[in-house]
């Protein structure tokens, strides 16, 4: 999985492209590297971008909530682009969007 | 849809596999694949994805908790009612009320958000949760593919 070059930092927002298939078992290797480059560049918005997403499950609720939590003490924020009426539903029924911004595509 | 076929045609599959999480896809693939000849709609196929998947990676991460261990999925139709049981033989669950619970976790360091078995409520029709501590769980739900009172409203 190319999770590595999917991660680019543009103008203080840490744009992150969410694989194929979000789920626990890649997971961890989305959430370190997004918290890696939180740390070291100076990303204050985040954007998780679905472009690729075919699927996701509360893996994915866990690993937006969890950078939520971080860059939120800063005043940052987290959008949702480009997201497929599977991942809006899980995105809803989370309770999610109260507290990231999903962007319509149209 | 398909009338040359009454749906009558009762099938069953069930599949054994190492409590490790690469087998999470393969748990989903292998449901999508067993529901098709019902003919679901794309909702309903990722709803049930998404349960599976749920279930499958309580079983890996909570069940077994990193060690070692098998995970059952049986899926059998019933006309149009498919059921799908996960089963694994890991630590059990000590209080089930509370775990059904959103937002419930008991690892939320690992950044687990504690809607798994909510979304297996809500994207199956019937959820039901077996569980003895030190010897597994077993997780059983149901869902009537082509009932779709599926209404979704964008707010």
């Amino acid at each position: 999985m190319k999770v590595e070059e999917d991660f680019k930092v543009i103008d203080h927002y840490l744009c992150i492209c969410m694989p194929k298939e979000v789920d626990h078992h890649n997971a961890a290797g989305i959430t370190q590297r997004a918290d890696d480059m939180i740390c070291k560049r100076e990303v204050k918005n985040l954007i998780f971008d679905f472009s690729d997403t075919e699927f996701m499950d509360s893996s994915g609720i866990g690993i937006i909530l969890g950078r939520y939590k971080k860059i939120s003490c800063f005043q940052g924020k987290v959008y949702a682009i480009h997201a497929s009426q599977q991942i809006r539903k899980i995105l809803h029924m989370s309770g999610l969007q109260r507290i990231i911004e999903i962007l319509e595509d149209k | 849809m398909n009338s040359a076929k009454t749906c009558k045609t009762d099938n069953e599959m069930e599949i054994i596999f190492d409590a490790v999480s690469a087998n999470e896809s393969l748990a989903r693939v292998a449901v999508a694949a067993f529901v098709t000849e019902k003919n679901p709609t794309l909702e309903e196929l990722s709803d049930i994805k998404t349960a599976v998947s749920e279930a499958v990676t309580n079983a890996i991460i909570h069940g077994y908790n990193g060690k070692e261990g098998k995970v059952r999925m049986h899926c059998k139709w019933s006309d149009k009612v498919l059921e799908v049981e996960i089963e694994d033989k890991g630590v059990g669950i000590e209080n089930i009320k509370q775990a059904m619970e959103p937002l419930f976790t008991t690892r939320p360091d690992a950044d687990r958000s504690g809607m798994g078995f909510s979304f297996m409520e809500a994207f199956m029709d019937e959820l039901e949760v077996e569980s003895t501590l030190g010897e597994g769980t077993l997780i059983r739900m149901q869902k009537e593919i082509g009932y779709n009172p599926w209404i979704y409203e964008e707010d």
